[in-house]
């Protein structure tokens, strides 16, 4: 390890966010500017994980200060290193602003963004070099891994587990002590640990947060669990989609391996536990545990009747522990501070945080962790910022595509397992989507049925044949088609699918549909009686855009972005739509900068 | 480039009118000692199968090996051949109608040859919701190719994903392993020209 002191620390998010912004290249800048400078001693630049909030990326932060530099450029680094490292000036220009106030706020813990989230599983996401064991252990890490097998038995581990009242945090919400405790009762000569990480759902990004930014908390989580349920060997199926978060984990297995907390005799305890990546090959479906497993095997990811559960017939037979990333990055935490400490955090059925990933029409995206029965609207306006260009607030569509929509009147909801459930949307992995009024609720359940529609493994009928039925009437009412009957049709389908299908992929995919015809029955109708799209989203019912003359200034830029090219006119004089050929997107009424353009 | 045509393959294009630069292709990566690769002959098959062979030694013969196997087989030829699929059944000891179903299941494999650069248009629901499908259509008009087409000349194949993960940036896509995020139509010209000219580069060299 590396003996200089240095002054000050620049931390550059490499997360898939901020990389694919530009961040590779401000390091290098600054790695440059660093050494004209004499610097490179006393400035030290680390790379670390996602700090959830893409959006602002690329993001630098300067310790010992914890100023929070975001939307950085590379045309910027020069004026960091000479202004704030050098003369020690804070370059105020590059500061967030918050939305509402439009003030500027230097510090990191100041940002209502990360002011009101409680962060356990994200504690080290952009804090810490995901490629770096030693800034891991530095920070706590292996602690708990250590204080479970030399202070502890596994039956000891399972308790502490179990009064924590962790829940998966995958979707379902089953008690993780509990399905610990199932698996561990076995007996058997081998058993296996899985980590689910198929993050599949479309708006759900933070086990790949998670993965990328810390990823030795999973390997010590999983290790915990291992010893806990007495398994000796695991996976972590993780999504091929996710390059970056892969090759952190090699990183980090290699690492664990070296340093002896992962193999054989692991801490001297006589635990043996070796991990293996297994990298998914593209389906939805098999983020279900039982097509899980039977992928890792070498088929078609496909689910199967349970019973018999994973914990009793799981992988190749053995009994089978599967949890999901976020579940895993909440146990080394309650190793070191114990159940109480956990279970004082969340409602009474409802323990400890939730990762959510906040997406959509909202001011800030990105990853929030918060503690359980925080209200929507603590998410939506404290954290999130409020809603974008000022417009009002239509829904929140949570948990994905298994989820459901939940109007804007229920924003005051306690969020935990059992309340969004209760209206009809359920936790999921954390999706969190937020709609304005631009949003048609019919299009957006049409969306979230063509997903599971199209992901279907098509091993049972109601899921193949059903969902592919609802989609046709989906498809007819937003095409301006509806008939009159069609909305108890699909209620009727909804809940036969929901009842019958094999596995849960099936079980929830009408779940979108059933909750927006809930809350939203009348923009159904609209669609269907008067051949309306209140929204105004729906093809087939969309007006075309129609460009004020009086106030058009001959830009051209409306021009360049039509994707149609319904757009003609000559330079500086009024331009034209043509109604037929024009489909309605709205591109050119967003660059249009005079606001000239409108629905007509 | 070097290995995504299959013998087979070749043996048909030798019949047709564009002998002429096949074999100017074959000469200029000097294989000129190639002979008729039609498929039938047993040297240049063994020659065509040789990397997969290499992929092969570093597994066991296990069933749980069939998907790393095929994803690395993949990468080696670009999608998945006939022969190949062939191949890895046989030392598998499976048969090949398990292996084509296990292909045909997973959205990541391919039957079919792909271009050089692999767009990836998410249309996951903040992308669906920030305009994804008009990143997806100006992409189209662009490429004169629909979603899961490959361009004539193998530079570009264009495809849809659930969802890259990337919410903060929609409406996203991907080229290769490069995330673009907060596009608009109207950039995506000068994207494409970007790897355009990478290749024209990796050409001239």
């Amino acid at each position: 390890m590396e003996a200089t002191i240095y002054r000050s620390h620049v931390l550059i998010c490499t997360g898939t966010g901020c990389v694919s912004s530009g961040s590779g290249k401000i390091k290098e800048r600054m790695v440059a500017e660093l050494e004209e400078r004499g610097l490179q001693k006393e400035v030290k630049i680390v790379d670390t994980g996602c700090h959830g909030f893409c959006e602002k990326g690329p993001i630098v932060i300067v310790y010992p200060e914890g100023v929070f530099y975001c939307q950085v450029d590379v045309e910027d680094v020069s004026e960091i290193v000479e202004e704030h490292l050098l003369k020690g000036r804070i370059v105020e220009r590059l500061l967030y602003k918050e939305p509402l106030t439009e003030e500027s706020i230097p510090s990191y813990n100041e940002i209502d963004f990360y002011k009101k989230q409680m962060r356990i599983a994200l504690a080290n996401c952009g804090r810490i070099n995901p490629e770096s064991i030693h800034e891991y252990i530095a920070v706590g890490g292996y602690e708990a891994l250590g204080k479970a097998l030399t202070e502890m038995t596994p039956e000891e581990v399972i308790e502490e587990v179990k009064k924590s009242g962790l829940r998966g945090r995958g979707g379902a919400g089953f008690p993780t002590g509990l399905k610990w405790e199932l698996t561990r009762r076995e007996k058997s000569d081998k058993k296996y640990l899985v980590c689910n990480a198929d993050e599949g759902d479309p708006g759900a990004f933070m086990d790949r947060s998670l993965l990328e930014g810390d990823p030795h908390r999973i390997i010590e989580g999983m290790a915990i669990a291992a010893y806990a349920i007495g398994a000796d060997e695991g996976y972590i199926y993780v999504r091929a989609e996710y390059p970056l978060a892969i090759h952190r984990l090699e990183v980090a297995l290699e690492q664990a391996a070296e340093l002896g907390l992962l193999g054989e005799n692991i801490l001297g305890s006589g635990f043996n536990f070796n991990l293996h990546i297994k990298k998914g090959a593209g389906a939805f479906v098999c983020g279900e545990e039982t097509a899980l497993m039977a992928s890792i095997e070498g088929r078609r990811g496909m689910p199967r009747p349970k019973p018999p559960f994973p914990s009793v017939s799981g992988l190749w037979g053995k009994p089978t522990n599967i949890n999901n990333v976020e579940t895993f990055a909440n146990v080394p935490y309650i190793i070191n501070n114990g159940a109480e400490v956990y279970s004082a955090i969340g409602t009474e059925k409802s323990k400890g945080t939730k990762v959510f990933a906040l997406t959509g029409k909202i001011n800030n995206t990105g990853l929030v962790e918060v503690p359980m029965g925080i209200t929507l609207r603590e998410i939506i306006y404290d954290i999130g910022g409020g809603i974008r260009d000022g417009k009002e607030l239509k829904a929140v569509q949570t948990g994905g595509p298994s989820g459901g929509c939940i109007p804007a009147d229920l924003l005051d909801l306690p969020i935990d397992y059992e309340s969004l459930t209760e209206v009809g949307a359920m936790m999921g992995s954390g999706g969190m989507v937020v709609m304005d009024e631009s949003t048609c609720m019919v299009d957006v359940a049409r969306f979230f049925l063509s997903f599971t529609q199209s992901e279907s493994c098509g091993k049972c009928t109601p899921c193949r044949e059903g969902t592919k039925r609802m989609l046709e009437i989906l498809d007819r009412i937003c095409a301006g088609e509806g008939r009159e009957g069609d909305l108890e049709l699909l209620e009727e389908l909804g809940n036969h699918i929901k009842e019958t299908s094999l596995c849960q992929l099936g079980g929830s995919a009408p779940n979108p549909v059933l909750s927006t015809l809930k809350y939203f029955r009348a923009e159904y109708e609209a669609h269907i009686k008067e051949k309306r799209c209140p929204a105004n989203v729906c093809e087939g019912m969309k007006s075309a855009y129609v460009i004020d003359e009086s106030v058009c200034i001959g830009c051209t830029a409306c021009t360049r972005v039509c994707p149609v090219d319904a757009i003609s006119g000559e330079r500086k004089k009024p331009h034209y739509i043509d109604p037929d050929v024009c489909i309605a997107c709205g591109a050119c009424a967003a660059k249009c900068p005079v606001s000239a353009i409108a629905q007509g | 480039m070097k290995k995504l045509t299959n013998p087979g393959k070749i043996c048909f294009i030798f019949m047709s009118k564009y002998v002429k630069k096949i074999t100017s292709y074959i000469m200029g990566k000097g294989l000129e000692n190639m002979g008729c690769v039609c498929g039938h002959g047993k040297e240049s098959m063994e020659e065509y199968l040789a990397p997969l062979r290499s992929i092969l030694n570093n597994y066991p013969k296990e069933e749980r090996y069939l998907i790393p196997i095929l994803q690395e087989a993949q990468e080696e030829y670009g999608y998945l051949p006939k022969d190949v699929l062939r191949e890895i059944a046989n030392y598998l000891e499976l048969s090949v109608t398990q292996v084509y179903g296990v292909v045909t299941f997973y959205t990541q494999f391919h039957l079919q040859p792909r271009g050089k650069n692999v767009i990836k248009v998410c249309t996951g629901t903040a992308c669906h919701v920030r305009g994804g499908a008009e990143v997806l259509q100006a992409l189209e008009k662009e490429l004169g190719i629909t979603s899961g087409g490959t361009t004539e000349d193998l530079s570009f194949t264009l495809e849809t994903v659930a969802c890259i993960g990337a919410c903060g940036l929609a409406p996203v896509i991907m080229i290769n392993d490069d995330t673009h995020g907060r596009l608009t139509p109207d950039k995506i010209p000068a994207i494409l020209d970007m790897y355009r000219e990478q290749e024209d580069k990796a050409a001239a060299n």
